[in-house]
């Protein structure tokens, strides 16, 4: 008995293994996804952080996803719950099958045998450790799991079935998620690659602007359109991968479904029929112990009949079990005697309804006469009717005993009709041998030892009904079952017909006949629905494709709409901007235009006041030229700010020299300084250079704004202080030279108010210059030919509201402009001066505090020139210098920068300078020295004022030989008077100082030299200046050369007229004795530009030669150096750039028609030096 | 005597006039203060000058713009050399003109320029006319003896 029980142990421990072990691989590949997941994960995670309005998106996309998958989710979580609920049932089975062993077992135990009892209890410890086994195994998978397992305790008590299978589900729901997450993750990998590209593309496109290439940015949309086209070419194969994808997966899960739902059934068919075979083998056992094994007999049919009744629910699929004895033929009639009936045959015609109910035996035959028979003598109730058959009569009844007597194992019958139910049927057939036989027993020796048949018939599809019916979604398949031993022509034994449906699952059944083969076709009721997961993901993903591609499309269109625009707009900048400078051109033509008539007008005033006019007349007319004047400065003004906005303006390059330009400034406002009564005062740092290279009338003009700025803006009182110096000296702080301006910058920072000119407070000057970027970065290349000089306009007037000092250098700006200001002018002076500055590659800035004053500081770079060959104007003075040399003047004065100023002056022209704060030190200054020494003794009006009487007895004291100059801002009569009154003579120097004054006032009071008057050539006319010259007039015009030659001629020159360029060219080849040549600029042929050029190659060639030695001086009329002066005639200033005059060789240039004082300026320029 | 101041003054209004219509400017009176005892005929001399040089001047310039291809650098040349005399001289009104004429000329505008030739034309023979005139008083006034005032 034990044999049986141990495979059927086995069996289940077999199956169950197998469904975890199922499980396990269920978890390893989800955990297996999970992992694979991780890296993408990891790589997204960056991105993720950057893109986080992306990842909301994605969010959104996931949560349209989450949707559509629910509902799959669901219905797949219903299946699986079918199946795991059919696992448990099976649970159930095998529980149930162990307590029947155990009901059998008390059953048995009805009968009074202590063998079986302990042999019972033995089977009972078996099946305890089998239950523990099943406990343990199903421990391992996993907690929860075991948790479920526990709660299946009752069911062991056999209390109804219960399990949930919610674990199993997570595991499959966590495996559906993986998948989902899978298609999630590579959707959010193409949402965010793709705005990484476009920004990147984005980014392309920028640079491609950049680069304001037309035709690469072009190219880049063209190549950004074939990137799009890529990018959604990706999109839809990824939606039709991912469709694929999912679909395959579906169906993988539906055939695995499918699969297990078939395995399941088919082992529960395969184990129930088997539990009900090791029954009846056990009957078997049973009768071969207690029939054969007992004499008499320990079984007859009533305790036959009642025990199989009574174990029946053992063998739910039989309909009834019977003992048929081995009769052979010469015991039938001992056995019929005994038993008191005929064996009888089965009825041919009925054969395949053997253990019909209804058959009546006593109307069957009595059985034929044969070797052996196989009468029915015990049977269950419900077969009690086949007693006495003989069942050896039964064609599939005889080759069933006889294949089981010989095997010793259950065999079967081929399906055939049930009589009564109409079933198909099969009947099972064990041998029960006398003796017990060995394993390993021959056929012979078992067919020996049989003594009797065990049967029992099976009603097969009830059978299957029935055990389908306990099983969960018997709705979804279809189950058949075949009876295969015959392949070609299989028998169905239940199930309805075959539909196709699609999916097919076979499994083989082994009933335990290795004779007889069986298969269980499994099928879908239903074909598969449409793959709604699979469609609404790749859906999805290639709607997201087309959306981004629509909006890539759109944002590539928007680019080149952009780019286009840009390219619009740039085109029409510059049009603007070439409308600006056609503005400013037209602005300089006509201010040009408008200059040429008010001379006109300003002329004929100067000649209507030189008529005879009464007072009021002559006051009216010189208003009237006292307005024009402004308005022609004004227009001035505006040329020249139109000039250089229209980028004509360029700079003249000539040495000149700095004291000269800023003497100039200084006379032209000493009129009004002296009306106003403000100091004004100049000095320039004996480090520059006296001759610099640059233009000087730019300069001038800048100097001139300031002066003028500060001179409109301060009252009364103060000082205007003008000063130069070397960029350099103000920044080598520690180690500056100038003593000026030691004292200036030091005495801002102690804020002393005798450390200026006047002895106001001044505003911080380094101030001014602290913006200037170049000042200190002079490089050292261009240092040695190069200069920056920097120029300070100090004053002590009103100063700049702050709000307005940033407007200050704007054009047509002012502080104040209001219409009821109480300052005038166009607000153009500084906006030049900026610009002017900048030309000159300096920079301009200021400093400025309201009630304090201002002052502003430029830097301007100009040429050095180191030799000193210099011909201007200063050299008429130059005489006069030479006269002073050497002498010695001593200064009272004690306002250190005023006596500098003084000082610097002085020592320009060559005297030596004492200093000295009063009259005290002075007298002891005189008398300790020797007093010849001094020529000049200058005192500042302002200390004659403070101590007059002192001054007048110092100046009593006084030596005739040395005399005193009072340096005042204008001729005080009061104090005229008192030094004649005193009898005594001193000399006023009017304010400001400047050489020329200077100069001329020494010339009158110091007995030095020649007392001849120097320096009248100013006064000389243009008759002195061109007396007995020869001058060539060359003009392709008749009349303007007769013109030309009457004006010249009337100055005294000498004239000789050619009429083209070619002729002019002949002419002045050398040797020639000409002065100077007048060229007309526009002549056919060789224009005065080219007649220049040749003449001055020709020239050239010639001073090589005598340079060399190859011809003699005399050749050339003892000429060294030929080089005659050429002045271009023009009648349109605006267009003769005197610089491409400059440039041909040229020296100058006249208007035409003449004008007298530019004809004397131009002239006097060559002639003086000559 | 009545006469030559009758004269004198009839010469100093009609010179007057002659500014103040706008013939001449500026540089007639220096033209004029350039005459002296050295150069006593400057005047006329230089005026007949320009009248000879215009004359060939307005009959190239006839020529030129009546060729089938009008070369207007050379029409620009000569108008070129007409504004220099007629500003050398101070005829204002000629130099005007040919101001103008350039411009059309810069333009190659044909209609412009025939139509400044007739200005031009108009202008020259307008301002000979008044020339001629001052000369032939001042030669009335020299002639009956007295002297041609000088204007400032």
């Amino acid at each position: 008995m034990s044999f049986p029980q141990e495979i059927q142990v086995g069996v289940v421990i077999m199956s169950l293994n197998c469904k975890i072990s199922g499980l396990n691989g269920r978890l390893l590949t989800s955990s297996k996804m999970r992992k694979a997941n991780k890296p993408l994960r990891g790589f997204n995670n960056g991105w993720k952080w950057k893109r986080l309005v992306l990842f909301v998106l994605v969010l959104l996309v996931a949560v349209g996803f989450g949707l559509s998958w629910f509902s799959g989710v669901f219905r797949k979580k219903m299946e699986i719950t079918g199946t795991s609920e059919d696992n448990s049932l099976e649970l159930v089975k095998q529980f149930n099958v162990s307590k029947d062993l155990l009901h059998e077992l008390a059953s048995s135990s009805f009968e009074p045998d202590q063998i079986t009892t302990s042999k019972c209890t033995k089977q009972l410890g078996n099946e305890m450790s089998t239950k523990h086994e099943i406990s343990c195994s199903l421990n391992k998978p996993d907690h929860e799991q075991n948790v479920e397992m526990l709660g299946q305790c009752p069911i062991h008590d056999g209390k109804a079935p219960s399990v949930r299978s919610s674990s199993i589900n997570g595991t499959l729901a966590r495996e559906h998620n993986g998948i989902i997450k899978g298609c999630m993750w590579a959707l959010f990998v193409l949402v965010v690659c793709s705005p990484i590209s476009c920004l990147w593309i984005n980014r392309k496109a920028k640079m491609k602007k950049k680069e304001h290439a037309q035709s690469v940015s072009r190219s880049a949309g063209r190549w950004m359109k074939k990137l799009l086209v890529l990018f959604v070419l990706t999109g839809v194969t990824l939606s039709i991968w991912l469709f694929w994808y999912l679909n395959e997966g579906i169906q993988l899960r539906r055939k695995e479904t499918l699969a297990s739902m078939c395995d399941e059934r088919a082992r529960m068919l395969q184990d129930q029929f088997n539990v009900s075979m090791n029954h009846v083998h056990a009957l078997a056992i049973l009768v071969s112990t207690f029939y054969h094994g007992k004499q008499p007999p320990a079984i007859d049919q009533k305790t036959f009949g009642e025990y199989t009744e009574r174990t029946s629910f053992e063998r739910p699929l039989t309909t009834g079990v019977s003992y048929a004895l081995r009769v052979r033929h010469f015991e039938r009639e001992k056995f019929e005697k005994e038993h008191g009936w005929t064996i009888k045959k089965m009825e041919t015609e009925d054969q395949d309804q053997t253990l019909a109910q209804d058959c009546d035996p006593q109307n069957l035959d009595p059985s034929p006469i044969q070797d052996e028979y196989a009468p029915v003598i015990l049977s269950q109730e419900t077969v009690s009717h086949i007693v006495s058959i003989d069942m050896m009569s039964g064609k599939e009844d005889r080759g069933n005993i006889l294949r089981a007597r010989a095997s010793g194992k259950g065999v079967l019958t081929s399906p055939f009709k049930l009589l009564k139910s109409n079933h198909l049927g099969v009947v099972l057939t064990f041998a029960v041998y006398s003796t017990h036989l060995p394993q390993d027993a021959t056929p012979e020796q078992r067919i020996k030892a049989t003594v009797g048949y065990l049967g029992a018939s099976y009603d097969v599809p009830s059978l299957v009904e029935k055990l389908l019916h306990q099983l969960a979604s018997k709705q979804t398949i279809v189950v058949n079952v075949y009876d295969t031993t015959n392949i070609s022509a299989a028998i169905k034994m239940y199930g309805p017909d075959e539909i196709d449906t699609g999916l097919l699952r076979i499994n083989s059944l082994d009933f335990g006949d290795p004779t007889r083969k069986h298969e269980m076709h499994c099928r879908f009721k239903q074909r598969p629905p449409p793959p709604w997961t699979a469609i609404l993901a790749s859906g999805g993903v290639l709607t997201i494709t087309f959306l981004l591609g629509h909006i890539f499309y759109a944002a590539i269109n928007r680019i080149a709409a952009v780019e286009r625009d840009y390219r619009k707009m740039m085109a029409l900048k510059h049009r603007a901007e070439a409308a600006d400078v056609a503005k400013s051109q037209f602005l300089a033509t006509v201010s040009h235009e408008i200059r040429t008539p008010m001379n006109g007008v300003l002329g004929m005033l100067q000649m209507l006041m030189d008529t005879n006019l009464d007072v009021k007349q002559l006051d009216f007319a010189q208003t009237a030229h006292a307005s024009g004047k402004v308005l022609i400065k004004l227009i001035n003004e505006v040329l020249d700010q139109a000039k250089i906005e229209s980028g004509r303006l360029e700079l003249e390059a000539v040495p000149f020299e700095l004291h000269t330009i800023l003497d100039d400034v200084l006379s032209s406002f000493s009129t009004k300084s002296q009306e106003k009564g403000i100091e004004l005062a100049v000095y320039v740092s004996n480090h520059l250079p006296e001759v610099v290279v640059g233009d000087p009338a730019r300069f001038k003009k800048i100097i001139t704004n300031l002066v003028a700025n500060s001179l409109k803006f301060t009252h009364d009182r103060g000082h205007i202080f003008v000063s130069v110096h070397l960029a350099d000296e103000v920044t080598r702080e520690n180690d500056m030279k100038d003593d000026i301006l030691k004292k200036i910058l030091n005495g801002s920072k102690s804020n002393l108010a005798r450390d200026t000119l006047s002895g106001l407070p001044v505003v911080d000057r380094k101030k001014s210059w602290e913006n200037f970027k170049k000042l200190r970065g002079e490089d050292s290349i261009n240092e040695s030919e190069k200069i920056k000089i920097l120029v300070t306009v100090e004053d002590t007037g009103v100063g700049i509201p702050i709000s307005a000092q940033s407007r200050i250098f704007m054009p047509f700006m002012q502080a104040d402009s209001s219409p009821s200001r109480t300052y005038g002018g166009t607000g153009i002076g500084l906006s030049i001066s900026k610009r002017l500055v900048g030309l000159m590659d300096g920079e301009i800035g200021f400093v400025s505090e309201p009630g304090t004053g201002s002052t502003f500081s430029f830097t301007v770079v100009f040429m050095r020139k180191e030799t000193r060959s210099l011909d201007t104007v200063l050299q008429q003075n130059h005489q006069a210098i030479l006269e002073f040399r050497g002498l010695r003047a001593l200064v009272i004065d004690p306002k250190d920068i005023r006596v500098e100023v003084t000082r610097y002056h002085l020592q320009r022209m060559g005297i030596s300078v004492e200093i000295t704060s009063n009259f005290d030190s002075a007298q002891s200054y005189l008398s300790a020295s020797n007093s010849s020494g001094f020529a000049a003794i200058l005192v500042d009006q302002e200390v004659w004022d403070q101590e007059n009487e002192n001054g007048l007895a110092f100046l009593r004291g006084l030596k005739s030989s040395t005399k005193l100059f009072l340096l005042a801002n204008s001729v005080s009569s009061k104090i005229q008077d008192e030094i004649k009154s005193a009898n005594l003579v001193a000399t006023f120097v009017e304010k400001p100082l400047r050489l020329s004054v200077l100069i001329s006032c020494f010339q009158k009071t110091l007995p030095v030299g020649n007392n001849r008057v120097v320096a009248t050539r100013k006064q000389s006319n243009l008759g002195n200046l061109l007396r007995g010259k020869r001058i060539l007039v060359v003009d392709d015009n008749i009349v303007n050369r007769r013109v030309a030659e009457g004006a010249l001629k009337k100055y005294g020159a000498i004239v000789t007229c050619v009429n083209s360029g070619k002729a002019a060219v002949e002419k002045l080849k050398p040797p020639h004795s000409f002065h100077a040549c007048f060229m007309d600029l526009q002549m056919p042929e060789v224009d005065g530009f080219e007649a220049t050029r040749q003449i001055r190659r020709i020239e050239s060639v010639v001073n090589e030669q005598i340079k060399s030695g190859e011809v003699s001086t005399e050749t050339y009329g003892k000429v060294g150096h030929w080089h005659t002066p050429i002045l271009a005639m023009t009648a349109d200033v605006i267009r003769a750039r005197d610089e491409e005059c400059i440039k041909c060789g040229m020296d100058g240039y006249v208007s035409k028609p003449f004008e007298e004082e530019q004809l004397y300026s131009a002239a006097a320029c060559f002639f003086e030096s000559g | 005597m009545a006469a030559v101041s009758q004269l004198q003054r009839q010469f100093i209004d009609y010179t007057t006039s002659l500014y103040n219509e706008g013939y001449l400017d500026d540089q007639f009176t220096q033209l004029q203060q350039l005459q002296d005892e050295s150069n006593p005929d400057f005047v006329v001399e230089v005026v007949s000058l320009f009248f000879e040089d215009s004359e060939k001047l307005l009959n190239n310039l006839a020529t030129a713009l009546q060729q089938k291809s009008v070369d207007y650098n050379q029409v620009d040349s000569h108008v070129h050399q007409f504004k220099g005399s007629s500003s050398s001289i101070g005829a204002k009104q000629v130099t005007n003109v040919c101001i103008h004429f350039r411009n059309f000329c810069e333009a190659k505008n044909l209609d412009g320029c025939l139509r400044c030739l007739q200005q031009l034309r108009h202008e020259y023979i307008l301002v000979r006319t008044k020339l001629e005139a001052l000369f032939r008083l001042e030669q009335q006034i020299l002639q009956a003896g007295g002297s041609v005032p000088v204007m400032e």
